[in-house]
C-alpha cells in the first residue's frame, strides 16, 4: 500500500512539506549531523513550522526523507510535548504552573486565560479557532512569574490582570 | 550584574557583566568587550595545554554534579584515530533555574568561543549546542551569532586562520526535561526517544554516535574564556570558603521574594547575605519558610540551615543540600509545603522516560498520595508508604530523575512533618482559605 499519498477516497491528497526550498533547507540541514536520523527533530520542527501540527501523513513523509519507519518517527514525535499531534488554535498559549509560579498565582493566570480565551478547558480550542491553553512545567524563566508562551513569543511576568491586554495583541 | 536587577555592589559580575547590553550580542560587540582573545590564545597553545590550565583552575561543572571540568576534559584521548565530539548541554530545564537562558540571551559569543577552546581541547571538530526547545528567543540569538562567528572565519574548517577545524551547530530539543541528562541529550540529538543510557560505557569511551563524547553545561563553557585571559591562578584565588570550590557563579532565584532574577557572587559568599541583601529579603509582612538552593532535585532547607550556609559546593552539602544548578526557589510563610512538594512529584512524574519501573511507578505513586495528603484525605499511614517509595526510587534506576523526585518528598517529611499532620487531623489544607466554613 502507498502511504504517501495519504487520506481516504474522496479526502484531499496530502500535500509533502519537503518541496522547493524547504528541501534545499533540509538538505543543508542533513549536512551537519553524520546520520539521517540525527536530523529528525530539526526536520519535525520544519513541518510543524510550515503546517501548524505534525500529523500521520507528515511523520510517513519525514519518515521516507530520512530513512526511518513511519512508527519509529511517531514513537520520537510522542515522547516530546512541543510536537502537536492534532491542529491547535492559531495561538497556541503554554502557561507555566511549576511550583516557583505556582506560589506566585500561575493558578490565577491558567484561570484567567481560560474565562478570556473562552477555551471550555486546558488543551480545548476556542470556538472561534483563535486560541488553545494548556499547562506545561517549567519554562525556565522562574524569576519572571508567570511565564507564558504564545506560539513563539515569551511572555513574562503574567498576571490575572493583564490578561486581556495581552490577549488583545493576538486577533 | 544579574539582569533584571540593578548590580548590587556584593556580586562579581564575570560571566554577567554584560547582561542587558544588546551590543555585547554582536560580534562586534563583543570583541570590543575582549572576546575572542582566549580563542586565537587558545587554538596557538597544545590541547594538553589547555586541560591543564582548566585543571589548575579548579573549575567544576555548573550544570549540577560539580565534576572538575579540566579531568572531564583529560578523559579525551588525541590520536586515537577517531572523531570526538563536544556536546553542549542548553537543555535548562531544572525548575527554579534560569541562568544559562541569560547567558546565550545576552553574550552568544561567550558561549561559542568556551565551545569551540572546549572543541578543540579535546580533539572535537564538531559540536553541538543542544537547546531546551521553549528558549525560542536564546535560540534565534544563538543562530545569529553563529552565523556571524562562521562569516568572520572564527568557526569552520580554518578556525581564526589556526588550520584547525571547529564547527559549532545550534540543535533545537522539544520539550522534555529529562534531555538535560547527558546521556538522554545524546540519544535525543541522534533523533531518538530521550531516555537515558546505562553507564558505562561513559561518554567519553561511548558517547554521541557511539563516538568519545565530552558533555559541558553552558555557564561551565562560559567561564573558559575569563580562565585563559586571566589565568588559572586568578580564577582560584576567586574562593571565600573551601578551596575545593573556585570562581564566580550564577543563581537564579525566585519564589516568593523581592527582587528574584540572577546574581553572581563568589564561591563561599554567606548564604544569609545573599537572601536578605542582594535578593532583598521576603516580601511586606512576610517571612522566609524554605529553601529549595540548588534547583528543584536537592533537598529542602529550612531557614535555619539556609541562614548558616556558606554557598559552594561543600557549603551546600554539609547543610543536608546540594548547590546543583544554582537555582534557588524560595518559599514564605504563606505558602503550603505538602502542596508545592506535590507539585514537584507530579512533574517528575510528568517528565518520567518511563523506561525503568521504580521511577515510572514511583513519581506516579508519590504524587498521588501527596495529592491525597493535600486535599484532606490522608493517613498517619502515608508517611511510611511515601518514605519506602522514596526508598525504592533512590539509587535503583538508569538516571537520577527518580531520586530527584525523592528528595524534597523525604527532606519535605523530615523538616516540615508538622504541616503533613495537620492536613491529616484536620482533614483539610491548613493554607487554603475559610471562605466556607
Amino acid at each position: 500500500m502507498d502511504h504517501s499519498s495519504g487520506g481516504a477516497i474522496g479526502e484531499t491528497p496530502y500535500p509533502p512539506v519537503f518541496v522547493g526550498a524547504m528541501k534545499e533547507e533540509l538538505d543543508a540541514l542533513l549536512g551537519r549531523y553524520p546520520t539521517k536520523m540525527a536530523a529528525l527533530l530539526p526536520t519535525l520542527w520544519m513541518v510543524q513550522r510550515e503546517r501548524g501540527w505534525v500529523s500521520e501523513e507528515a511523520m510517513v513523509e519525514v519518515s521516507q526523507e530520512l530513512e526511518l519507519t513511519p512508527a519509529y518517527v511517531k514513537g520520537v514525535v510522542t515522547f516530546y510535548t512541543m510536537y502537536h499531534q492534532h491542529p491547535v488554535g492559531r495561538y497556541f498559549i503554554q502557561v507555566c504552573t511549576t511550583s516557583p509560579c505556582g506560589a506566585c498565582g500561575a493558578e490565577k493566570v491558567v484561570e484567567t486565560l481560560l474565562e478570556e480565551t473562552g477555551c471550555a478547558d486546558l488543551g480545548a480550542t476556542s470556538p472561534d479557532g483563535r486560541f488553545t491553553v494548556i499547562e506545561v512545567e517549567c519554562l525556565g524563566a522562574c524569576g519572571f512569574a508567570t511565564p507564558i508562551m504564545v506560539n513563539d513569543e515569551f511572555i513574562e511576568s503574567v498576571t490575572p490582570e493583564k490578561v486581556s491586554q495581552i490577549l488583545s495583541q493576538f486577533k | 550584574m544579574g539582569y533584571p536587577h540593578k548590580p548590587h555592589p556584593k556580586e562579581t559580575p564575570i560571566l554577567s557583566k554584560y547582561f542587558g547590553e544588546p551590543q555585547a550580542r554582536t560580534l562586534d560587540g563583543w570583541k570590543e568587550r575582549g572576546g575572542y582573545r582566549a580563542l586565537q590564545q587558545a587554538l596557538g597553545m597544545t590541547p594538553v595545554d589547555i586541560v591543564n590550565v582548566v585543571k589548575e583552575s579548579g573549575l567544576r561543572g555548573r550544570g549540577g554534579a560539580g565534576f572538575p571540568t579540566g579531568s572531564k576534559w583529560s578523559f579525551m584521548k588525541p590520536g586515537d584515530g577517531k572523531a570526538h565530539y563536544l556536546c553542549v548541554n542548553a537543555d535548562e530545564s531544572e525548575p527554579g533555574t534560569f541562568k544559562d537562558r541569560e547567558i546565550m540571551r545576552w553574550t552568544p559569543h561567550a558561549l561559542i568561543e568556551g565551545t569551540a577552546i572546549a572543541a578543540y581541547a579535546i580533539g572535537a571538530e564538531v559540536a553541538y549546542i543542544y537547546i531546551r526547545g521553549e528558549f525560542t528567543e536564546p535560540l534565534r540569538v544563538m543562530e545569529a551569532a553563529v552565523k556571524e562567528a562562521y562569516a568572520a572565519g572564527i568557526l569552520g574548517n580554518n578556525a581564526m586562520g589556526s588550520g584547525h577545524r571547529v564547527d559549532v551547530h545550534v540543535h533545537r530539543g522539544a520539550g522534555a526535561y529529562i534531555c538535560g541528562e547527558e546521556t538522554a541529550l545524546m540519544n535525543s540529538l541522534e533523533g531518538r526517544r530521550g531516555n537515558p543510557r546505562i553507564k558505562p560505557p561513559f561518554p567519553a569511551v561511548a558517547g554521541l554516535f557511539g563516538l568519545p563524547t565530552t558533555i559541558n553545561n553552558v555557564e561551565t563553557l562560559a567561564a573558559v574564556p575569563h580562565i585563559l585571559n586571566n589565568g588559572a591562578a586568578w580564577y582560584k584565588a576567586m574562593c571565600l570558603s573551601n578551596p575545593k570550590s573556585t570562581g564566580s557563579k550564577l543563581f537564579s532565584v525566585c519564589g516568593n521574594v523581592t527582587r528574584p532574577g540572577n546574581y553572581e557572587v563568589t564561591m563561599g559568599f554567606p548564604f544569609k547575605d545573599f537572601l536578605y541583601d542582594l535578593c532583598g529579603g521576603p516580601l511586606p509582612g512576610r517571612k522566609f519558610k524554605a529553601v529549595i538552593p540548588g534547583g528543584s532535585s536537592v533537598p529542602i532547607q529550612t531557614m535555619d540551615e539556609a541562614e548558616s550556609t556558606l554557598m559552594d559546593y561543600e557549603g551546600f552539602v554539609a547543610k543536608g543540600t546540594m548547590l546543583g544548578s544554582g537555582g534557588v526557589i524560595i518559599f514564605d510563610d504563606s505558602q503550603c509545603m505538602v502542596k508545592h512538594i506535590a507539585r514537584f512529584a507530579r512533574f517528575y512524574a510528568h517528565e518520567s522516560c518511563a523506561q525503568c519501573t521504580q521511577c515510572r511507578e514511583g513519581t506516579a505513586w508519590t504524587t498521588k498520595i501527596l495529592e491525597r495528603i493535600e486535599a484532606g484525605g490522608g493517613t498517619m499511614q502515608d508517611f511510611d508508604t511515601l518514605l519506602e517509595l522514596a526508598d525504592n526510587m533512590t539509587g535503583k534506576t538508569i538516571c537520577v530523575l527518580s531520586d530527584s523526585c525523592a528528595a524534597p518528598v523525604v527532606s519535605g517529611i523530615q523538616k516540615f512533618k508538622h504541616e503533613f499532620e495537620a492536613h491529616i487531623t484536620g482533614k483539610r489544607c491548613p493554607f487554603r482559605a475559610t471562605a466556607a466554613a
